[in-house]
């Protein structure tokens, strides 16, 4: 799987610097390309899951992925995503309405996105959605600890509109 | 007073909550994403927002007053309020949780209680001036005739 690590130092909101470390998988070749399951007609709204035990960050999230002519699909905790997903049951996995991008919050209760992410990467059929990791703690073990597991993105919450214009870029990039 | 002025007014009140810190960027945020479809879309927020602080508050309360301090548990609501605010724009309780959290960490009990009167205070000051905000923005033809009759702020 080719990858390109590729650091970012983005300005946020005036109070200082972040970093985000993500990894562009090119998309085209061996198993880093989208596999034909997942494959969405061009011009498709892309389907979103967004996994927050938080209302007010999944009402957010969603009113941004919205606004980017995203479809969108909220889960309350990783439990409800597992279930939503079918992940576990072979037979069922990914057949729920393709989802095309996955985005969940790091501290949740009960199973938290890490493990989210790992469930999703041990998915045959889901592990080539890409998968993006939000948490309000800028944790730097944290973050390699997610990019390490396969998560394409983490960011740095509350979302803004710039985070999900860099979001659309990814799923449009995966779609070709 | 007509609808210049109120408009003046509101835009006035406004910039005052983001110089005395209140509300920081991540409020703009939130109004940008409001539209003609979505013309709640910022009260819906920040009504959730107080429904969950008032909720979280009195478990920090409660919390606070038992024999053995589970400071975890405090720890994870300090944790989801300055979540909450952080996410709205609500500056000076997100400040305040963080100070909070530091005390949850140390163990200090006497640190947690002061922060949780100052958070309640933040948090009353920011409630208290949203509502006003609301009151004073821009209103339909129906409830102009309403505000017309108010002091406002």
């Amino acid at each position: 799987m080719k990858s390109q690590l590729s650091n970012h130092l983005t300005k946020k909101g005036g109070q200082g610097y972040y970093l985000t470390l993500h990894r562009m998988l090119s998309c085209g070749g061996g198993s880093g390309h989208c596999s034909k399951d997942m494959a969405v007609e061009l011009g498709d709204e892309p389907h979103v899951l967004v996994v927050d035990d938080s209302l007010i960050d999944r009402k957010l999230v969603e009113r941004l992925l919205k606004n980017s002519s995203c479809k969108v699909t909220t889960a309350e905790n990783a439990l409800r995503a597992v279930e939503y997903l079918r992940l576990g049951n072979d037979t069922l996995e990914g057949t729920v309405s393709e989802v095309n991008m996955i985005i969940t919050d790091y501290c949740m209760p009960g199973m938290t996105g890490y493990e989210l992410l790992k469930k999703i990467k041990e998915s045959s059929v889901l592990k080539e959605v890409p998968v993006v990791i939000m948490s309000s703690e800028n944790i730097p073990t944290r973050i390699s600890q997610c990019l390490e597991e396969g998560a394409k993105m983490f960011m740095l919450k509350p979302l803004k509109r710039s985070d999900v214009k860099q979001l659309k870029w990814h799923l449009m990039k995966c779609r070709n | 007073m007509d609808l210049v002025q109120l408009q003046r007014q509101f835009v006035d009140y406004k910039t005052s909550l983001y110089h005395e810190g209140f509300l920081d960027e991540q409020f703009t945020q939130l109004q940008e994403l409001q539209d003609e479809n979505n013309p709640d879309f910022v009260v819906e927020v920040v009504s959730l927002f107080f429904e969950d602080s008032e909720r979280l508050l009195n478990e920090l309360a409660r919390a606070l007053e038992q024999q053995n301090i589970d400071y975890k548990r405090i720890d994870a609501h300090v944790h989801q309020l300055k979540g909450s605010s952080s996410s709205i724009g609500a500056q000076r309780v997100q400040k305040v949780c963080i100070a909070f959290r530091n005390y949850c960490e140390e163990q200090n009990v006497e640190g947690c209680l002061k922060c949780l009167q100052q958070v309640r205070h933040e948090y009353s000051l920011v409630k208290t001036k949203l509502e006003s905000l609301f009151q004073v923005r821009l209103p339909c033809r129906r409830e102009i005739f309403f505000l017309s009759k108010k002091v406002l702020p």
